[in-house]
């Protein structure tokens, strides 16, 4: 068989990898927020979940907590008499962006104590609430601190979609373990797939990069 | 006298086991303009910030404008002020940094603009009209539209300077406005404050090493030691006729170094 | 029954305390794939970095591709390249020895920045010292630079000892039956996946912090043992 004819099912495989890492980086970089400014409220609860939120998803494998949400999940709901059936592109998503989200939240909390404490001052001089003052001054500063970092873990993310295939997402990953069953032809089927996931790879730390210019673009002002 | 805007009985501030203002007593009038001046670790800066509220105190009490500040009255008691409270007393007062601490992710018209339209509710037009008057005010109307990082020293504290102003506080402190700049610099930020201080009805309390200036501005110079006022008096007085022995010493320190 | 050890599903809690050893025989596993993929991560990972910081062109610009190609691609896919292609030319290893070899794989693109990094930072500075000094470069090497390189390598390398460990469930698309495989075989068989992927959490959770607890515990160790830490 042409190695051509495998390209069709392999970039309808990529398409489903670039929403599903689309999706999760995006539902990600809000569970990493969410965290990471919980972890720093003082309210204790608000923190305190924050913290096991972080410390269990950090803790355990990517691959542990898919599964969990996808196969012990049901059974926990059946048992409290909640059906808790996830289709396998919410497990899939859900646990990608779970995963990365606690990452990033330890980036987020970083970046942000991280901002000199004269900026707080200065805003509560002008009398700023806590609240106007992490949004308005603290991270609009931490932002572009955050992206080299979130630049790797979107590569990451990236890189763990392809374990949703054995949930039975017929992502790249998975698409390229349908022809290899079928044509047994696993040299050029996975050279292809490695240079395909290099490729949105390389798409990707573009983007990134260009979001990281656009979030700091006051520091490079006039120099 | 008038009725004091500011006053401190008895103030203690202790970080750690060092004991930085020592029972402060200190009063400043309404519109007076009072210099404090001292060695380094005098407890100097930390008035202000105490009264910027970015310092709590120990002991004692602190009033603005009669109420006081680190409390609130309670069936006739005072307790720990809360945070509602800290936020009323704070619309009095505005702060100038040593590190000018603008906001380097804004330009200077919004580093002016943001805090008035979140913090005051103005309009961002009225808020913007305010702005453009300061801005001209500290002769720096061509330079709106620039990042912080893109001014000379000088010209970001002025921009401070306009900053804390545009909030309308009653009371301006200054936190040694020129020790971070070059000596070129020092002038144009000391014409401003100067031009405040005849043109403007405003209460100023300033921190400063600049004698000469303190002496031209100031209806009152204090000479800050371990924690405690040793002397104070108009600044004719205390300049050229300082009572104190301490007093005599630290202005001839200064005034050699200065030479 | 699985390894021998059968289950007694009368109750949640006896079903949990019969499949632990169970468990713990995957667990094993799971250790000698992590300690064996981070050997060869080390060792693929010094090649890399030695490549990397040739003087020539040639050699140094197609390790450092190598390296970003493999960093950017997915373990799962690198696992299924080596299992698949491997044995087309006529090199036939366990599932174990694949597994363990495509993690060293992913990770020596990691281990390989860590090495340069630690060299980079060092040498510039200690290079002229050692001249000032007057030493031969093999003593500059061993007694100068090796022994401030070393504690700045073997913290950041502990770090992706953790992250291989949490790699390691990828392998059980290989057939490797590591900790997660087991509790997955166990929850097919039981139609209980809870316990069993709830339990694999909860040792996970365990293995990490013992493992972070140790590579802080050098991170304290070693400049207390002379080596000057950053």
């Amino acid at each position: 068989m042409e190695w051509t004819s495998y390209l069709p099912p392999l970039l309808e495989g990529a398409w489903v990898t670039v929403q599903l890492a689309v999706y999760s980086t995006v539902l990600g970089a809000v569970f990493a927020f969410a965290a990471g400014i919980g972890k720093l409220s003082h309210n204790r609860l608000i923190s305190g979940i924050s913290v096991v939120y972080i410390e269990v998803f950090r803790g355990t494998s990517l691959l542990v907590q898919l599964f969990w949400l996808y196969f012990a999940l049901p059974v926990a709901g059946q048992i409290i008499g909640i059906d808790l059936r996830l289709p396998p592109v919410v497990a899939g998503i859900l646990a990608l962006a779970l995963n990365i989200g606690a990452y990033g939240a330890e980036v987020v909390r970083g970046a942000i104590q991280a901002v000199s404490r004269s900026q707080r001052e200065a805003a509560r001089a002008l009398n700023f609430t806590p609240r106007q003052t992490l949004r308005w001054i603290l991270i609009p500063q931490a932002l572009p601190e955050m992206m080299p970092t979130f630049g790797n873990l979107a590569i990451q993310n990236l890189k763990d979609t392809a374990l949703v295939s054995l949930i039975s997402l017929g992502d790249l990953a998975f698409r390229a373990e349908q022809i290899r069953n079928f044509t047994q032809d696993s040299t050029t089927i996975y050279t292809i797939v490695l240079f395909m996931y290099f490729g949105m790879a390389l798409v990707l730390t573009a983007m990134m990069k260009l979001l990281e210019r656009s979030v700091g673009r006051w520091r490079t002002a006039g120099t | 006298m008038s009725d004091p805007i500011i006053k401190f009985d008895k103030v203690v501030k202790r970080f750690g086991n060092f004991t930085v203002l020592n029972e402060l007593d200190f009063e400043v009038g309404t519109g007076e303009k009072v210099t404090i001046i001292g060695p380094s670790g005098s407890g100097k800066s930390t008035v202000l910030r105490i009264l910027m509220t970015l310092e709590n105190i120990n002991e004692g009490v602190v009033y603005v404008g009669g109420e006081p500040l680190w409390h609130e009255r309670k069936n006739g008691a005072l307790i720990p002020a809360s945070e509602a409270h800290l936020r009323k007393m704070r619309e009095q007062l505005g702060m100038v940094f040593q590190q000018f601490n603008l906001f380097p992710h804004m330009t200077v018209r919004r580093n002016l603009t943001e805090a008035p339209v979140r913090v005051l509710g103005l309009s961002k037009s009225e808020a913007r009209n305010r702005a453009d008057e300061l801005l001209e005010m500290v002769g720096l109307t061509d330079q709106a539209d620039k990042f912080p990082n893109q001014l000379s020293g000088g010209q970001q504290q002025r921009v401070g300077i306009a900053r804390a102003l545009a909030m309308r506080p009653k009371v301006m402190l200054f936190d040694e406005p020129t020790s971070a700049l070059d000596p070129e610099l020092v002038g144009e930020v000391l014409n401003v404050i100067r031009r405040l201080a005849t043109e403007h009805d405003l209460t100023m309390l300033l921190v400063t090493h600049e004698m000469q200036f303190a002496r031209q501005v100031s209806d009152r110079v204090c000479f800050f030691d371990k924690g405690r006022i040793v002397e104070q008096g108009v600044p004719d007085q205390l300049f050229t006729n300082p009572r104190e022995e301490r007093t005599r010493e630290f202005l001839k320190a200064v005034l050699e170094s200065e030479a | 029954m699985l390894f021998g050890i059968e289950w007694d599903t009368s109750s949640e809690w006896a079903f949990a305390v019969s499949i632990l050893p169970i468990l713990l025989i995957g667990m094993w596993v799971t250790i000698q794939a992590t300690v064996l993929g981070f050997f060869v991560a080390m060792v693929l990972g010094l090649i890399l970095a030695v490549l990397k910081a040739a003087p020539l062109r040639i050699v140094s610009w197609p390790a450092r591709a190598l390296t970003e190609f493999i960093r950017d691609t997915p373990l799962l896919i690198q696992l299924f390249f080596l299992y698949y292609v491997l044995p087309e030319y006529g090199i036939i290893l366990p599932a174990f020895l694949t597994g363990a070899l495509a993690l060293g794989v992913q990770y020596s693109a990691y281990t390989s920045e860590v090495y340069r990094a630690g060299l980079e930072a060092i040498l510039s500075g200690q290079r002229e010292a050692a001249r000032a000094l007057n030493l031969s470069s093999v003593r500059t090497f061993t007694h100068v630079i090796l022994p401030q390189a070393i504690p700045r390598i073997i913290p950041a390398l502990g770090n992706y000892l953790v992250s291989i460990m949490k790699d390691v469930p990828v392998l059980s698309v290989v057939t490797v039956l590591e900790m997660l495989n087991v509790a997955k075989i166990i929850g097919d068989r039981t139609f209980d996946y809870m316990v069993p992927l709830s339990m694999v959490g909860g040792l996970y959770l365990i293995m990490t912090l013992v493992a972070s607890a140790g590579v802080r515990y050098l991170d304290v160790m070693l400049p207390k043992r002379g080596f000057p830490l950053r």
